[in-house]
């Protein structure tokens, strides 16, 4: 859905997909070990980032298996899991973000499903 | 040890009775099921199964909660005693919540739930835990999508379980048709408890039951179970056999004159009395003698009163001159005062227990015991008491129970149909008669003595209970005035009967003495008439012999011939 006159406009990138401009974008990609599934997900969001974020995005990848203890704090279960810290609100995107749509929409990049 | 017979490792769980039912505990390393509707008590089972286990067996846990915070978990035990911070911090248990906002989750493809393994291992590990429990797992499938993967998932969770070798507990809500929502008794098939609490005519009573447990005997019954401050405790009274120890040993009912009924010394140690009668024959009193007499030998008296308040029986039975408030002072008489619909029927039968076992009384008083049939129905009720009597004769303690007849019914007859539970079984018996009731008691049954057969009459006094003798006669058997007039009745016809035996032998006398004197009168007659017959025929023979010596004379002097025939010569 292309947006219309934001009322007041920010400094624009004119993306037509964007419907929250030139924020920040502060990623963590949560995974288990070296699995094909975690590689997976790691290529899938690098692609996504740098297509649709390209400057202006930090993607973190942790690997659960290295740094157990954070499991417990950012209340992950499934893997691999992407949080989406910043901009608010906070979002987790779980899979292996094959779906490109749904991690849009879940990056609030995109309009809901 | 041979194989075969080797059992399968357990865990104890150190809740009291799951371990008596469970012979042993749950499965050691294995997940066990605990599934139940909403606030059956499943968290505070599984909290409780971690905390005994760090408490007493030394084996830290992780409780792993999808439903509740760390700090709502914390405060919803503290009522059990349950300190989770204190066990926290010395290592002996980790909680960790675990929180899922379905608004915030966006599936994007495949995924598994390393993040849960990840984050259990890391628990485990961090306390080198044994035990762990995941409380309520099946919330998964409510925050996060795709079911499919979930049950794979969670599979391949119990079975990592298993390898890790810690002994699982895993709560889920009981479903329709299933015992859990999403059917984790598939994947969870080593041991399954179900807990269940339903109400049975608005009274409702918690109950547990051992659905499955894979490799052991495991009782199968539902056995009622009561969350208070001690935490959980579960009932395997069922499985109580008849092979308690017997004693010889007898225990005065405090009444001598009944005492001399049984056999001259009482009912015997760790039996089962009861005493049944209608309504106002002194059920209440007869136990607060026995009561009295046990407290006076120093022993303890536990004394359940379902239909009155302590202070009521005291003041009833000093009423009596049966003093029950010094030894409740002395702590050797203990009242449990509770309304029977207060609670279930399992419920009390806990409750008791608890207090039997803290009290360790050696003689229980139920007053009334029927009063359960307003808790339950006659079959529950018979069971509960069977329970009863058995934990009360495993553990030696004598048993006295009363029980109401209700008008009208047979007196051998009880509601809870318990008489072959009873050992000794005394009848009070309300005798109706000239404008008053009077009281009679009898045996009905005494097991192993040779107890009387009489009917006696129960008396009422300032002094206690008195037991006397009835009037058994040709007019019936009279209790009361009616025994007395009768007395006194029998008294007057003695004191007639006596008049007149001594007048007939007075009689008797008179007329003796007068045959006598005409028995005297007669021979004197005899005499008299002997003498006169005598002296005739003394005359007569004299003549004879005279006429004889004058015919002699004659033919003498006539000179005859040698005399012919009569006379002889001379």
């Amino acid at each position: 859905m292309p947006t219309e006159n934001p009322p007041t406009p920010p400094p624009a990138t004119a993306d037509p997909t964007v419907s929250q401009p030139a924020q920040p974008y502060v990623l963590r990609l949560y995974v288990t070990g070296v699995t094909p599934r975690s590689t997976h997900a790691i290529a899938n969001i690098k692609t996504i980032c740098e297509e649709h974020l390209q400057g202006r995005y930090r993607l973190e990848v942790i690997d659960l298996y290295q740094q157990p203890q954070l499991a417990h704090g950012e209340q992950i279960v499934a893997a691999p899991t992407l949080i989406k810290e910043l901009p608010l609100p906070l979002r987790r995107i779980i899979g292996d973000l094959s779906s490109t749509e749904r991690v849009l929409v879940g990056l609030d990049l995109r309009k809901g499903g | 040890m041979d194989p075969l017979r080797q059992q399968l490792p357990k865990t104890p769980t150190g809740i009291d009775g799951l371990d008596e039912i469970t012979s042993g505990g749950l499965p050691t390393g294995r997940p066990t099921l605990i599934c139940g509707d909403a606030g059956c008590g499943k968290t505070l089972m599984a909290m409780e199964f971690l905390v005994r286990g760090a408490t007493r067996f030394n084996e830290p846990g992780v409780f792993m909660a999808f439903e509740e915070t760390s700090e709502e978990l914390t405060q919803n035990v503290a009522s059990l005693g349950f300190d989770l911070k204190a066990l926290s911090a010395q290592g002996q248990l980790a909680l960790d919540f675990v929180y899922l906002e379905p608004s915030e989750i966006e599936e994007t493809g495949e995924f598994d739930l390393g993040g849960l393994f990840v984050r259990l291992g890391y628990a485990i590990d961090s306390i080198g835990a044994k035990r762990v429990v995941l409380d309520t797992i099946e919330t998964l499938f409510a925050g996060l999508p795709n079911p499919m993967i979930l049950r794979a998932e969670l599979r391949r969770l119990f079975r990592w379980l298993k390898d890790k070798g810690v002994t699982a507990i895993i709560t889920g809500e009981r479903g329709e048709g299933q015992l859990t929502r999403q059917g984790l008794e598939e994947y969870v098939s080593d041991c399954v408890i179900v807990l269940d609490h339903r109400p049975v005519n608005l009274i409702s009573t918690r109950r547990l039951r051992v659905v499955k447990y894979r490799g052991s005997t495991h009782g199968t019954n539902e056995y009622p179970f009561l969350i208070d401050e001690d935490g959980i405790s579960v009932l395997p009274i069922t499985s109580l056999g008849l092979d308690h120890h017997v004693s010889t040993e007898r225990v005065s009912s405090g009444i001598p004159r009944l005492d001399a009924m049984l056999a001259g010394a009482g009912f015997y140690r760790g039996t089962s009395v009861l005493v049944s009668g209608t309504a106002g024959t002194g059920k209440s009193s007869l136990a607060g003698h026995f009561a009295a007499a046990a407290c006076a030998r120093g022993e303890r008296v536990l004394y359940f009163a379902f239909e009155e308040s302590p202070n009521q029986v005291v003041r009833n039975m000093g009423s009596i001159g049966i003093d029950l408030g010094r030894w409740v002072a002395q702590c050797l008489l203990q009242f449990q005062a509770v309304r029977p619909t207060f609670a279930g029927l399992e419920l009390h039968l806990t409750t008791m227990h608890k207090a039997i076992d803290r009290f360790k009384p050696h003689i229980v008083v139920v007053d009334p015991l029927n009063s359960f049939i307003s808790a339950g129905n006659e079959t529950e009720v018979k069971a509960m008491l069977i329970r009863l009597v058995d934990y009360l004769k495993m553990n030696e303690i004598t048993g006295f129970f009363t029980s109401l007849t209700t008008g009208g019914s047979a007196l051998d007859h009880t509601d809870a149909a318990i008489s072959s539970l009873i050992d000794t079984w005394l009848l009070l018996i309300a005798v109706e008669g000239g404008g008053e009731r009077n009281r009679a008691l009898s045996i009905l049954k005494s097991r192993g003595m040779a107890h009387s057969n009489q009917t006696r009459e129960f008396l009422i006094t300032d002094q206690g209970v008195e037991v006397c003798d009835v009037y058994a006669g040709p007019g019936g058997v009279l209790t009361g005035s009616a025994r007395l007039a009768q007395e006194a009745r029998e008294r007057a016809d003695d004191v007639v009967r006596r008049q007149d035996i001594e007048r007939q032998q007075r009689e008797l006398e008179r007329k003796r003495a007068t045959l006598e004197a005409q028995i005297a009168a007669l021979r004197l007659d005899f005499a008299a008439q002997e003498a006169d017959a005598l002296a005739l025929i003394e005359r007569e023979q004299a003549r004879e012999s005279q006429l004889a010596q004058e015919r002699m004379d004659m033919a003498w002097s006539r000179k005859a011939d040698v005399a012919s025939d009569t006379e002889g010569p001379q």
